[in-house]
């Protein structure tokens, strides 16, 4: 009999335990925003660092009471696909975020995966930010899409003009994985040095994106002896492999790349060979990062156990959708609203001392503001750290 | 030319250890091992928690990489496997396993080991250059030196000791060999287990050089098997060349064709269908298996 009561008790508690839980999670409204990127591959870093930052920034709203836009306060959802960096899983992933009648997408993270899920998004009233870089994708008639990141054809002139007035840089050669993405930076690249007066000594060396000793690749980049190396494109992957490989065979000139890269990841890889690698970041450096930009880098490190500097502009995405919304609440479920609102836009940047904004740019390169403003921090890695070498703004 | 053969025997020598195991593994038990390249992962990653991580002397960290990957091969071999051969006589059966087993092992190292590119310090530091013909890291040159030491060391195994003839009885004629009293489950066991360390072996070596990421697997066992179909499938001494034969491919590719693009892995494709269409038991298999 006293069991029996044990039991009833028992059941009782986690009846009313289960009925409390729920009640707790019902308060808020619960929006969804999604994520298609590569998150399985070589490739891994660029979609996880994506994800997790969704992930990390959604879990801290929600632990903070939610996110409050017009008169609704909203719990965050981040719903995942992982395309594979394969362009029919993008789709497959993009008609995955409009079934479960998602408006708001971050990714993918490749050219082709962008390029292919451009149809599935316009026809299903869904905005997404990818981080790649073909200008169609951004210029009028396309109107969905929004370039998630500086791209290298903004990043790349600029720090060859810096490095032509600080370094002498006169010669510069261009190494690339054999892949759209990369590809394609090469060709912004070589468009971008050959119109600031650069002579181009190497520009038709590519390498396999699964190759993993880079000697071989290298050394006949190495008998044109450039003053700047290029990594065109290159994933945080290869980075390392081929900065040892450059500075092992003798290369003592500078060496760049115009994506974003993770310190700890170079200072493994190629220790002290990676010394003057110039790299672009986000909020990336001690000196720009303002206290809720360290907060997050403190709760993702101890919700994932490692801390990706990738996320340093990776965090953005997130953050313009939301305040977006927050600015005109009925673009939650009209795409057109939040175009029209991304024109007027403006909001204080809250991962940047200073008085940096967050608000849609692209006007110079795109003829329409498709470009989140993160800022052009141009990094240079120095004894296991980024050390901030300028900021510039994209247009 | 100096640069090219140095490349070529370099990346010959760690190709042959890759394809190695695949092809014992498949010479026993006539098993595609798909998850082959997740175990070279898991040895490289292994290496580098022990060596990179706690600091422990690089060979130590080597040998727990083959200790973890050979307990890993047995344990897969002995509760995966077998069961599967007994049970079902379609060969699909452990191909599709030896894909869920891939399939696993990627997650399970993204949830252990993350997403980033890994690394360790240098073994050795230097370059060695020869009046700039002939330039190569003293770690390339002793992590070859070490390569090809474990593959004479291999062969030696499988020639001269008890284990190596029971080995070799069982890719011969399983049904002899059990005929002539082997052990069939535990030999078959053992090959897996052996394997499997070879695998976390050349991993473990070339984590050193290379660093090891989440993505390497898929690409690794692409390459270990076209230079087990190259040297002629479940022949150990095919792996061996199919390896070279890929290393020097690659290395006189890439110095002397860089300037029409990345065309060396095409070209190498197309040679490898002629060659398979010529001959499709490959250098040193024989036509009826």
């Amino acid at each position: 009999m006293k069991r029996r009561s044990l039991m009833k008790s028992a059941l009782t508690a986690v009846a009313f335990t289960s009925l409390m839980a729920s009640t707790a999670l019902a308060e808020n409204t619960v929006l969804k925003i999604g994520f298609v990127g590569v998150t399985s591959g070589p490739a891994a870093s660029w979609g996880i660092s994506n994800q997790r930052s969704m992930e990390a920034r959604a879990a801290w709203i929600n632990e903070t009471g939610g996110y409050k836009i017009g008169d609704v306060t909203y719990d965050i959802e981040i719903v995942s696909f992982d395309d594979q960096k394969d362009p029919k899983r993008a789709i497959a992933g993009m008609e995955k975020m409009a079934q479960e009648g998602i408006h708001y997408v971050v990714g993918p993270n490749v050219d082709d995966g962008a390029a292919a899920v451009r149809p599935v998004a316009e026809s299903n009233g869904i905005m997404y930010f990818p981080y790649a870089f073909p200008k169609s994708l951004y210029e009028a008639p396309a109107s969905n899409a929004v370039l998630g990141m500086v791209a290298n054809y903004q990043s790349g002139p600029a720090i060859y003009k810096y490095l032509m007035a600080e370094k002498g840089v006169k010669t510069v050669a261009f190494v690339a994985a054999n892949e759209s993405d990369p590809l394609s930076q090469r060709t912004g690249g070589i468009e971008a040095a050959t119109a600031l007066g650069m002579e181009v000594v190497s520009d038709n060396v590519t390498y396999q994106v699964d190759t993993t000793d880079f000697t071989p690749v290298l050394t006949p980049v190495m008998r044109a002896q450039p003053d700047l190396l290029v990594l065109s494109g290159v994933s945080p992957a290869n980075a390392p492999q081929l900065i040892r490989s450059a500075r092992e065979l003798g290369f003592q000139g500078v060496i760049s790349t115009e994506t974003a890269q993770d310190a700890g990841v170079l200072a493994e890889g190629a220790g002290d060979l990676a010394n003057g690698f110039i790299s672009v970041g986000g909020a990336s450096t001690p000196e720009l990062s303002s206290p809720m930009m360290v907060e997050f880098v403190e709760r993702y490190t101890k919700m994932f156990g490692e801390y990706n500097d990738e996320s340093n502009t990776k965090v953005y995405a997130l953050e313009y959708i939301l305040e977006t919304l927050k600015a005109d609440p009925s673009a939650i479920t009209d795409v057109d609203a939040f175009k029209t609102t991304m024109d007027t836009f403006e909001a204080p940047n809250p991962y940047m001392n200073g008085d940096a904004k967050l608000r849609y740019v692209g006007m110079s390169s795109f003829g329409q503001r498709r470009q989140v403003s993160v800022p052009l921090v141009v990094n240079v890695y120095q004894n296991g750290a980024f050390e901030t070498l300028f900021v510039a703004e994209v247009d | 030319m100096e640069q090219i053969l140095a490349n070529g025997v370099y990346l010959g020598s760690q190709y042959a250890m890759i394809a190695l195991g695949l092809t014992l593994i498949f010479a026993l038990m006539n098993v595609l091992n798909f998850a082959h390249g997740q175990m070279y992962v898991i040895g490289g990653f292994v290496t580098y928690t022990f060596y990179g991580q706690w600091g422990v002397p690089f060979v130590l960290a080597l040998v727990m990489s083959c200790v973890t990957l050979a307990i890993l091969g047995a344990l897969i071999e002995r509760y995966l496997f077998a069961p599967v051969i007994k049970g079902s006589a379609r060969e699909e059966s452990t191909m599709l396993l030896a894909a869920g087993i891939a399939f696993f092992l990627d997650a399970v190292i993204l949830l252990v080991f993350g997403e980033k590119q890994r690394g360790v310090p240098k073994i050795i530091d230097g370059v060695f250059n020869y009046d700039f013909k002939l330039i190569m890291p003293y770690d390339r040159i002793l992590i070859c030196f070490l390569a090809i030491l474990s593959i004479v060391a291999f062969i030696g195994l499988m020639q001269y000791t008890k284990t190596g003839r029971a080995l070799r009885a069982l890719a011969q004629d399983r049904t002899a060999a059990q005929l002539m009293g082997v052990n069939v489950d535990r030999y078959s066991m053992i090959g897996f287990a052996l394997g499997a360390m070879l695998a976390g072996l050349v991993g473990g070596l070339l984590v050193t050089i290379t660093g090891v990421n989440l993505g390497m697997g898929g690409p690794t066992s692409i390459k270990a098997f076209m230079m087990v179909m190259i040297g002629g499938a479940g022949v150990i001494s095919g792996a061996i060349w199919g390896g070279i034969i890929l290393g020097f491919m690659e290395a006189i590719g890439l110095a002397l064709l860089y300037q029409y693009g990345d065309i060396t892995y095409l070209l190498i494709f197309v040679s490898l269908m002629i060659f398979l269409a010529i001959r499709p038991q490959g250098l040193m298999g024989k036509p009826w298996g």
